[in-house]
């Protein structure tokens, strides 16, 4: 029994460092870590739908191609991002003040529904000027997305009532809430959809311009590209430059030191979680104005909610990231639709998610790996 | 619209929230909260059911289930533990990431036709106590009967054991608990895990006794959301876990059965006359588990009891905890 460890025992290691990471890291690094966490979630994924009996190259080759093979198929994807921007704007304005909105779904079910009835109660004559009609729908889009955001965050702020969970279950109900009117009222024929709006409700497309410029013919993208991009640079001045979201931003980081400085974060829940549910409720507005043009159950209730809460994490809650990443799972979404099995989009949301998650660790802690005398 | 019918299938279905639910308070109780219960029972779901039309033997589908879905649930261990990120978005990306694997893997599985499922029975004598035996006792599935036995047990294991007692420590002080040298991460872990199989076992009771086969993301419906509610209505107490799934489960069955008959109450239905309004009906459970919400958070802030005060938040050795 010896003490001294034997030469022949010994030998160089590698050795794994981990430290907390005191310095803020450089500029370049958060992005490159997201990407990589990017690439690693589509290997695992790949290995997945290799594991389900797919063909992951092809797959993943089918993404981009149908997605971003043509100006066609670009102005598609584009068509798809918009409504994941809103709803991702929506779920960044709620996360930053740690506010787990997970009902954008429900609130962007409620924003289609409020806009539909403006046409289809009706509230405005078939024949209204769209320059009208437009504004009141989005006003109407935005209100019931707000209303459906402000019972959780009342619920959250007086009764401190879990908002996860609450705001969940009104995804739920807002469902059942839309099916009621699209079967037993606004149905078309018995079939469970609404009659089409007339024209001066939709959206304006780039192919309603092709007669004067040729190039847009046949391309779908609507203005509600245009809502977004306003949407995310308002938002982002109000997150970053405002008294409103310096208070938003201080409550999401210390909400102790918040309480201490007099922000008032019971108001604040409530009027961000409205504020989260009333984008929403614009995206809602948008897909139904832009792209159905009718209320129908199926097409709204999507996911998009669910997207935004991804597309949020990789954007890292910044509303100007989220209009690029909203294109990049705009073309998920797309090209997701053809392949089989129909599941792989949604699974490879997951794991983006999760790698991303884990991937934050890296941020947070400085990992070396170095070799010693063992 | 016979009550003891609408209490018995109310204990049948309400055994899937149990299950979900007493794992969840595992889990809860160690300090880790696991928001992925939705996507760990739709693994259940689906590998029980497949393994049960693959061998034919519904046993080893219930088996399969609750290892697959304590896998996943390490991927969410593994990150709030080990790598200590958020546990609220890592237990979302676990809902999605078992959504997405249930549906790819349980692709065509909804065509897969007739299995054998876990067997319904009656318990002799216990079934003929009036009132009681029909309602609980009287050809339920096998499952009711294990969460019969198994809900009680949780609660003296919880309570009165030392490991139990370890758990606790765990879930209110670990930096205590540590130095008592009790294994903090591995004790968190282990629940992470135990509350993944009972998950998974909520979902195998769901595709395999209650509510037979595959109906991808209709299979659960939203009850693993549901089962993550009622650990606050329950106070992260069993017995109290046991009252709100079963009571759940009969309101379930309630709102599918007040649709038939034509006469209710000896007025005429509503229901009945206007079909679409049972889209209202649909809402009643989310609704009520808001307002079990509310009725839980208030009772909490009245009594001040709660949530075990560790939980959300991840133990990093020798940082100044709570």
């Amino acid at each position: 029994m010896t003490t001294a460890p034997s030469t022949s025992t010994r030998k160089r290691a590698l050795r794994l460092h981990i430290e907390p990471r005191l310095d803020e890291p450089p500029r370049w690094y958060p992005a490159a870590v997201s990407v990589g966490a990017i690439v690693i979630a589509l290997v695992l994924g790949g290995i997945l739908i290799t594991f389900a009996g797919g063909d992951a190259v092809r797959s993943y080759l089918h993404i981009a191609k149908a997605s971003f093979g043509s100006l066609g198929v670009l102005s598609d994807t584009i068509v798809k991002a918009t409504p994941i921007l809103l709803t991702t704007l929506a779920c960044s304005v709620a996360f930053r003040m740690k506010q787990w909105n997970i009902g954008a779904e429900g609130q962007f079910i409620m924003g289609a529904w409020g806009a539909s009835a403006i046409v289809l109660a009706p509230v405005l004559p078939a024949e209204t000027s769209p320059w009208i009609f437009i504004p009141v729908m989005i006003l109407a889009g935005m209100v019931c997305g707000a209303l459906w955001g402000l019972i959780p965050g009342y619920l959250k702020a007086k009764f401190r009532v879990n908002e996860i969970i609450s705001t969940l279950m009104m995804n739920y109900i807002a469902i059942a809430w839309v099916n009621f009117w699209v079967f037993a009222v606004w149905t078309e024929g018995g079939f469970q959809m609404s009659p089409k709006f007339p024209q001066n409700a939709w959206l304006p497309r780039l192919l309603d311009y092709s007669q004067k410029i040729p190039l847009f013919s046949g391309l779908t993208t609507h203005f509600g590209l245009v809502l977004g991009i306003v949407a995310a640079v308002i938002i982002w001045f109000v997150i970053y430059r405002s008294r409103w979201g310096y208070e938003i931003r201080l409550i999401g980081d210390n909400p102790q030191a918040a309480q201490y400085a007099g922000i008032n974060i019971t108001r604040n829940t409530i009027l961000v979680m409205m504020l989260s549910g009333a984008l929403a409720g614009l995206g809602g507005m948008s897909e139904v104005t832009g792209v159905i043009h009718r209320l129908q159950t199926t097409p709204i209730a999507a996911g998009y909610g669910f997207t935004g809460i991804i597309v949020a994490w990789l954007s890292k809650l910044n509303p100007i990231a989220a209009i690029f990443v909203s294109i990049l799972f705009g073309a998920l979404l797309l090209a997701g639709r053809e392949i089989q099995p129909s599941g792989v989009p949604k699974m490879i949301q997951g794991v983006i998610l999760v790698c991303l998650i884990a991937s934050d660790f890296l941020l947070r802690y400085r990992v070396s790996i170095t070799r010693e005398e063992a | 619209m016979d009550p003891i019918i609408i209490l018995a299938a109310g204990v049948g279905t309400g055994t899937v929230l149990l299950f979900a639910t007493l794992g969840e308070i595992f889990a809860e109780r160690s300090g880790v909260m696991n928001l992925g219960v939705e996507g760990m029972m739709l693994v259940g779901a689906m590998s029980a059911y497949s393994v049960a039309v693959s061998t034919g033997n519904p046993w080893l589908g219930a088996l399969v289930a609750m290892f697959a879905a304590g896998l996943l649930s390490q991927v969410h261990a593994y990150i709030v533990i080990t790598l200590q990120a958020d546990q609220v978005v890592s237990g979302l990306a676990l809902t999605f990431l078992g959504s997405g694997i249930s549906l790819v893997l349980g692709e065509g599985l909804s065509k897969a036709g007739a299995i054998s499922l876990l067997p319904n029975f009656s318990i002799p004598l216990l079934s003929q106590i009036p009132l009681l035996g029909p309602i609980f006792f009287t050809s339920q599935s096998v499952m009711v009967y294990i969460g019969y036995i198994f809900a009680p047990l949780a609660w003296y294991y919880i309570n009165h054991t030392r490991p139990g007692m370890h758990l606790r420590a765990v879930g209110e002080h670990p930096a205590a608990a540590d130095a008592l040298g009790i294994n903090v991460y591995l004790t968190r872990y282990l629940y992470v895990f135990v509350g993944g199989m009972l998950a998974g076992l909520a979902g195998a009771t769901i595709s395999l006794a209650v509510a037979p086969g595959w109906f991808s993301e209709m299979t659960t419906s939203g009850q693993g959301w549901i089962a993550v509610g009622l650990v606050i209505f329950a106070q992260w107490d069993p017995f109290r876990a046991v009252v709100g799934s079963y009571a759940f489960g009969a309101l379930r069955r309630l709102i599918l059965d007040i649709q038939g008959p034509a006469v209710l109450f000896g007025g005429p239905n509503p229901f009945y006359l206007n079909p679409y309004w049972s889209f209202f009906l649909q809402m009643i459970p989310y609704a009520f588990t808001i307002i079990v919400l509310i009725i839980g958070s208030r009772e909490a802030m009245r009594k001040r009891l709660g949530a075990p005060a560790a939980l959300g938040t991840p133990y990093i050795r020798g940082e100044r905890g709570l």
